[in-house]
């Protein structure tokens, strides 16, 4: 899933302090479950941002609400309403969900609360960590389900750099390395052989270095109008 | 009939069975060219190559490939590093092209130190290729005239290809097997990681021997001397990778004020004297940090000079 963390109080404050009136909108999917950007979120911050205004002796009139997903037309339909009543919507979905609502509704300020972190599991309640950078082009099966494009600080592709240190990556003892997981894990299982092998360099095309991308599932695929029809 | 991969001085040496002294040279913080030349005039004559480093600990300083042809002209030869955390495959390239065609004949392939540790933490890592796809790519480039993508060079950089291994880092086991892919993906030579455990390094060594890597590659031994109790310490406990033993500080703290440096100049004599002896050891890498003016003292105490000509 997609993590995110909530940006500092002042900082959403100095974004939104301008506007007459706003509202605070969750995404109540991703960003819901590591507690930042969901329903509940948009409630306790838009308390917050009255809180401040009030501090400040300022004029602002702050709303909240939110839908289910900010990257899918559908659930958008629901909260036309609130989003039409306001200047500018301050969004706690990732990057993806403010996007989407501004391209939406172009003639509203579409303001980021959120900084979208990385894509992680769950470790522990409360505790999250990255796991994959979306590089499209997947070597999990090579290195016994550990990735080293993500996990690596170096994103090392044939094994452990000289800064391993005592299972732990040389930037932090708290980062474990990600080459001595993938060794302990592929010995294991037996598999040390599929380290002991080169891995060429790796086509970056796939991943963001190859420019926005894109992808579309032809059968998938509704007439233009209708598309068009739902953006309106 | 030349055999010779690309007619290094170093690659001679090797070749010609010398035991082979390597030298380091940091380039400075600055365009300072006067105190590079200084630096590096104290190994002139001494050693068979000096290492350029290149942006150490991610720290920028002047670039590894200017300073190498700065100290060229001084009479050395340069030892070219290159790491992969600042430069994509292009510039890597394009970089090897350039100093080849400047005369630099030696090429160490590394992957870098994270920018994190150095004085651009903010800085994007680029880690396009990791140093065992640099040496690949060197090899690539040098053997088979071609690009990374292929095509083929006109002129082709004849280096000879130098990689590094640590002994020390773990997991300690995979760490021999990480030598013998660099070797199959192309290093002619190897430069190790400072030892100072040498029950460990002998054990690694048994090893490489074993499995025959000592005949594929030249590994030479990587030394620093101690100079004084600070550096002693801060290496045992600070730097990743590196192993110093508690005998080893005990011994230098046992030598008394003003007498560490000494003590740690013995160290390295006597390191160098089981080096010449121990199997699969072609020569010695000293890395005298910010101490090149010991290195023609130490050397000649190792009965190391003069250097051959070859």
């Amino acid at each position: 899933m997609i993590v995110g963390k909530q940006k500092p109080l002042e900082e959403i404050w100095d974004m939104v302090k301008g506007y007459r009136k706003i509202l605070v909108f969750g995404c109540n999917t991703c960003v819901a479950v590591c507690h930042e950007g969901g329903n509940k979120e948009a409630e306790i911050l838009g308390s917050l941002l009255r809180m401040k205004a009030k501090q400040d002796g300022v004029d602002t009139e702050i709303k909240t609400g939110g839908i289910e997903r900010q990257c899918e037309h559908e659930y958008f339909e629901k909260a036309v309403g609130d989003i039409e009543g306001v200047d500018a919507v301050l969004s706690i979905a990732c990057g993806a969900g403010v996007q989407f609502l501004g391209e939406k509704f172009p003639g509203k300020t579409a303001l980021p609360g959120l900084n979208t972190t990385f894509i992680g599991v769950v470790d522990a309640p409360g505790e999250f960590s990255e796991r994959c950078i979306m590089c499209g082009d997947c070597i999990l099966h090579l290195t016994g389900g550990i990735c080293p494009i993500t996990r690596c600080s170096k994103s090392l592709m044939n094994g452990p750099c000289g800064g391993s240190n005592k299972g732990s990556c040389e930037i932090s003892p708290d980062v474990p390395c990600a080459w001595h997981l993938i060794h302990d894990r592929l010995k294991s299982q037996g598999n040390i052989g599929l380290i002991q092998a080169y891995i060429p360099a790796k086509n970056w095309t796939t991943s963001r270095d190859g420019g926005p991308r894109k992808q579309v599932r032809e059968d998938m695929r509704m007439e233009k109008e209708t598309v068009a029809g739902q953006a309106a | 009939m030349s055999v010779l991969r690309s007619g290094s001085n170093l690659e001679k040496v090797l070749k010609a069975g010398h035991f082979a002294l390597t030298g380091e040279c940091g380039p400075p913080k600055g365009a300072n060219v006067e105190h590079l030349k200084e630096k590096g005039t104290h190994l002139v004559g001494i050693v068979d190559c000096v290492n350029v480093t290149d942006n150490q600990t991610a720290v920028v300083r002047m670039s590894s490939w200017a300073a190498s042809l700065i100290l060229m002209q001084i009479g050395l030869e340069p030892n070219f590093q290159m790491v992969c955390r600042d430069r994509n495959r292009m510039a890597m390239q394009s970089d090897i092209l350039g100093v080849y065609s400047h005369g630099v004949r030696n090429i160490l392939c590394l992957s870098g130190d994270h920018q994190k540790f150095g004085n651009h933490p903010e800085s994007k890592n680029v880690f396009d290729l990791d140093s065992m796809q640099l040496i690949h790519l060197v090899r690539t480039m040098r053997d088979d005239g071609k690009f990374l993508n292929g095509e083929d060079i006109d002129v082709r950089p004849k280096l000879f290809i130098g990689a590094a291994a640590n002994p020390f880092a773990e997991p300690c086991e995979f760490r021999v097997h990480r030598l013998a892919k660099k070797i199959a993906a192309g290093a002619d030579f190897i430069q190790t990681q400072c030892i100072y455990n040498m029950e460990r390094f002998r054990e690694f060594m048994k090893q490489a021997v074993d499995m025959g890597l000592h005949e594929k590659c030249y590994i030479l031994a990587g030394l620093t001397p101690l100079k004084t109790l600070g550096m002693a310490r801060y290496m045992a406990k600070s730097v990743p990778g590196m192993d110093v033993p508690d005998s080893l500080i005990q011994r230098l703290e046992g030598a008394g004020k003003g007498k560490v440096a000494e003590e740690g100049i013995k160290i390295t004599l006597e390191q160098i004297e089981e080096f010449k002896e121990m199997e699969g050891i072609a020569g010695i890498h000293l890395m005298a940090i910010e101490w090149e003016h010991r290195v023609p003292e130490i050397a000649e105490r190792a009965g190391l000079l003069p250097r051959p000509k070859v």
